[in-house]
């Protein structure tokens, strides 16, 4: 048994091989991910993956554990019925930077804004690269894109930035090169109860890297080395990323305040007293 | 099983369409509801949000409709009996998820109280223009079912119903209101909750080793897998084979679709549900459904008291389609009259199951009022032979 990977459980082997390019990094985040999982001991019936639509809404396809593949944009909103109605599961959204940021926006602000206890991993590779390597959201101004093919104008969102506004209690920037802090902050968010959010740059060597003259996966990986400089705490308003500057990593956010659901039960209790009934965990079996 | 006594509002009421509807979604075993404000629907989950929390249960209002419709499949998958309610823009907005319910078998309720359109159209007046929006909204091929209550009492009767069948089949439902039904105050009976008898989730049987999350076992409908049980399926909107995995293969496809359609067309006798009065020596029959059918009664009260021999069909399913029952009708009616709040859209349903065997006559009516009691009348005299 020695030689058997210890993430290895936590795959859909009978899936392999997956759809991702060479150099991509949604793998590396996928075994972060396991690792963590694996550290904090964490009850893997209990753990449901939702995922929404792109190469990173692949993920749910992956991992071997109770998983959801959803429409484009809307693996927030899914995961939090899911989460409403069977408390006892944490659930984690992992998806990319488009499916959550553009299409999925308003889900994003909104769930961040209710505390809903969602864990979100959002990995961005700064394009859409599912349909090609369009721009997104994301990608940094004066980046070449299928659609941008003089250069965005438009300004990025800064993702960190948006989810502290909006009111998530935990937010942290990694890339794939940060492998040990990455899996250290996925298994943080398993202790976090809330809107948690860990933004994950990945390569998208295939698209993104090349039109961009940005070099391979491995390129990427020392321009992440060289570029990335860790300041936990750092004001989000500072963390912006651009197309070759500096990529500010680090945890940002560690808060605390209540999630949606302990809000609803203390305004029941207060408004309606005895005359409160608890949701019961599962309704209809 | 039957309904949980705790929570079924049992007695004589005085309630309209809309709050009964929500009524007989508590009775049915809804324990979720999600929504966004919109007229003339939002009664009822302002009746739920101030229900539920003394039965057990979570009302959400959301960013969107687009959030609504799948929230509410998220709670499915948690467990719990779901639904969300809306008019013809929300309806619009939802129509993605309503191929995604198809597609991923999530048992669930749509209700749309219908409005005057296209577009933001006449938010506080009636029409029945999403008919065929409810029947084809969402892109691919999938079959699907839609109930169409024509007061207040039908209103909590068939969402019991409409929920039962979304268990039944795993499909979604769709419950097509109009705002006339949904804001009309009528006499609401709602027996003992040990007269109501409710579908219970089909959950597998199976250990999570020979378990498939979209394997059937000869009806079509696969059995529901729990979430957090160690079961570690995978569900997908894209096109899957038994194991729930990804599948891009035309075999697949063909596979998946075909079943989609069938597990519903298949029962589609069992589950087409109408109104028939007078049809056997009728020269000419009218067939009506929601609101339009409280009209056309009048009219055909009116036109028997002249002599006429008319007949009155009212579709209570809108889909799947009652073929068979308007082809019989066809075969030996010398007219058959189709009234609607829309220009012309479940009479194009009814000129293809008629096939010809006899006139099929529109009276449209665009929607912001009910037809004329003379309207329909007059249709009537006028093909009379």
């Amino acid at each position: 048994m020695s030689t058997l990977n210890p993430v290895e459980p936590l795959l859909r082997s009978d899936r392999l091989p997956h759809i991702w390019c060479p150099g991509c990094g949604i793998g590396i985040t996928i075994n972060c991910f396991a690792r963590a999982l694996i550290e904090s001991k964490i009850d893997l019936d209990s753990v449901a993956v939702v995922s929404g639509i792109g190469c990173s809404g692949r993920v749910a396809g992956y991992v071997n554990l109770d998983s959801f593949h959803t429409t484009h944009g809307r693996a927030i909103p899914f995961a939090t019925g899911l989460k409403l109605a069977n408390p006892k599961l944490e659930v984690i959204v992992y998806s990319g930077d488009g499916d959550l940021s553009a299409i999925g926006g308003n889900h994003l602000i909104h769930a961040a804004r209710r505390n809903i206890d969602l864990k979100v991993i959002c990995v961005n590779n700064l394009t859409y690269a599912m349909t090609g390597g369009q721009s997104a959201p994301t990608t940094p101004e004066h980046a070449v894109s299928a659609t941008s093919p003089y250069g965005t104008f438009e300004p990025p969102f800064n993702l960190p930035h948006l989810v502290e506004a909006a009111g998530a209690v935990y937010i942290a920037r990694w890339t794939t090169f940060h492998v040990r802090q990455l899996t250290r902050a996925m298994s943080e968010i398993f202790k976090k109860k809330g809107f948690s959010f860990i933004e994950v740059l990945s390569p998208c060597p295939t698209l993104y890297q090349r039109r961009n003259k940005m070099g391979d996966g491995l390129d990427t990986m020392k321009f992440y080395k060289e570029k990335s400089r860790i300041r936990h705490g750092a004001p989000t308003s500072e963390v912006g990323l651009t197309l070759n500057g500096e990529i500010i990593v680090g945890k940002f956010v560690d808060r605390d305040r209540p999630d949606y659901a302990s809000l609803m039960r203390a305004q029941y209790v207060e408004a309606l007293g005895d005359r409160y009934v608890e949701c019961r965990e599962t309704t209809c079996n | 099983m039957k309904a949980d006594p705790q929570a079924v509002l049992t007695g004589t009421h005085f309630l309209d369409g809309d709050k009964a509807c929500c009524e007989g979604a508590i009775a049915a075993g809804a324990r979720f509801a999600a929504g966004y404000p919109i007229t003339p629907a939002t009664e009822i989950v302002e009746r739920f949000a101030s229900r539920i929390p003394s039965v057990g249960g979570t009302f959400i209002q959301m960013e969107d409709e687009l959030a609504a419709s799948i929230v509410l499949q998220g709670a499915v998958w948690g467990g719990a009996k779901a639904f969300t309610v809306t008019s013809g823009p929300g309806f619009s907005l939802m129509m993605e998820h309503i191929g995604y319910a198809a597609m991923t078998e999530t048992p669930c309720v749509f209700v749309d109280v219908q409005r005057g359109g296209p577009s933001t159209g006449l938010p506080t007046l009636p029409a029945q223009a999403d008919m065929m929006q409810a029947r084809w909204g969402s892109h691919g091929d999938y079959e699907i079912i839609a109930l169409c209550p024509n007061s207040p009492q039908e209103c909590f009767d068939l969402t019991i119903r409409a929920f039962n069948l979304a268990e039944e089949f795993r499909a979604p439902v769709m419950f097509m209101m109009d705002e006339v039904v949904g804001h009309m105050t009528e006499k609401v009976v709602i027996p003992a909750a040990d007269q109501i008898e409710i579908t219970p989730r089909r959950f597998t049987h199976r250990s999570k080793f020979e378990y498939l999350p979209y394997g059937t076992n000869g009806d079509m409908v696969p059995d529901f897998v729990p979430t957090g049980q160690g079961y570690k399926f995978h569900m997908t909107g894209l096109t899957h084979d038994e194991r729930g995995y990804p599948n891009m293969t035309p075999q697949a496809q063909d596979q998946l679709v075909r079943r989609l359609q069938k597990k519903i067309r298949a029962a589609a006798a069992r589950i087409t549900f109408f109104e028939e009065e007078g049809t056997e020596n009728a020269e000419v029959i009218v067939i009506s459904y929601g609101i339009t059918s409280r009209v056309a009664q009048r009219a055909v009260e009116l036109g028997r008291a002249r002599g006429l021999k008319i007949g009155k069909f009212r579709l209570i399913t809108a889909w799947p389609f009652p073929d068979e029952q308007i082809r019989r009708l066809a075969l030996h009616a010398k007219a058959l009259v189709v009234p609607e709040l829309n220009l012309g859209q479940m009479v194009r349903e009814v000129e293809r199951a008629a096939a010809g065997l006899c006139p099929v006559i529109s009276v449209p009516h665009a929607g912001g009022g009910v037809h004329r009691t003379d309207d329909i009348l007059s249709a009537l005299v006028e093909v009379m032979p």
